[in-house]
């Protein structure tokens, strides 16, 4: 059986390949790739302490959080949408100018 | 110390999870994430968390997989790849990036959390019927805000995405048209 510690390793190693994507990449829907891994090492973390402590609640803040991720990647997706239909683009450099 | 299991399933998840970030096409990239979340669900059905790993299952495989999948076909295929990439920045990326694991991997291997919480017994599993008792009870009103976030999200997305000058222009004028005659 795996230890608390082997799961928390697995996570720091996540955040960290969700760091290095975050930024060195330029495209948007794989910077938002990049977030998804980040919010599920937190999930992995909270789920793993939740386990150990033993304590419900860790359960019940990671199925919130995953409700909140999916709305979050609903919106980030749509902004995507939007900025190719203006740029024709979606290189996050290219995006020069904030107006519409 | 670690069996076999759990050593294969962090395996397909930080591989995937680096193929999906180094990958040029962008459909294999969202494929390869769904297979990181998978293997997320995995380590949540060996940390006795199944009502979690269906969750995530379902939510991350079955919802944003699909709608990265999709949200990829409506873009054009020339955007889709990035012919430049500096070598400059992806080194400093990956410089950073070992950085970042060796100093989390050090706080934690030093925090004293190593043994301490190790022992996973089997009767220490925590029930779903818990996690729906605290949902319904101490957490009542934050699963309704969460319903009411969730809501407006997809309507700030639905508004977000949608043309108006495509839909109103021949819709509108159809409508206009039929009630005339």
């Amino acid at each position: 059986m795996a230890e608390l510690i082997d799961f928390l390793i697995i996570s720091a190693i996540l955040v960290a390949v969700g760091i290095y994507g975050l930024i060195v990449k330029r495209n948007a829907i794989r910077m938002l790739i990049g977030i998804e891994i980040i919010a599920n090492a937190a999930n992995l973390s909270l789920v793993a302490f939740s386990r150990s402590l033993p304590n419900a609640q860790g359960q019940v803040f990671a199925l919130f959080s995953i409700a909140i991720a999916a709305a979050e990647v609903a919106v980030g997706l749509g902004l995507v949408i939007v900025a190719h239909r203006l740029y024709k683009e979606i290189d996050v450099a290219e995006f020069r100018s904030m107006r519409g | 110390m670690a069996d076999p299991v759990f050593i294969g399933v962090a395996v397909l998840t930080v591989g995937s999870a680096i193929f999906a970030l180094e990958t040029r096409e962008l459909i294999y990239a969202a494929i390869a994430l769904a297979i990181s979340m998978l293997g997320i669900a995995g380590f949540f059905l060996l940390l006795d968390a199944p009502f979690v790993a269906m969750f995530q299952i379902a939510v991350y495989v079955g919802a944003v997989a699909v709608l990265i999948i999709f949200a990829v076909m409506l873009v054009s295929t020339k955007a889709l790849f990035t012919p430049r990439e500096d070598k400059k920045r992806k080194g400093a990326g990956i410089v950073l990036m070992l950085i970042i694991m060796a100093s989390l991997g050090a706080i934690l291997l030093a925090s004293g959390l190593n043994g301490q919480f190790g022992n996973f017994n089997e009767s220490q599993a925590i029930d779903f019927r818990e996690i729906g008792e605290q949902m319904l009870t101490y957490y009542a009103p934050t699963l309704i805000i969460l319903g009411l976030t969730l809501a407006g999200s997809v309507i700030a997305a639905l508004a977000l995405a949608r043309r108006e000058d495509v839909t109103t222009a021949s819709g509108g004028e159809e409508q206009h048209h039929g009630r005339a005659d």
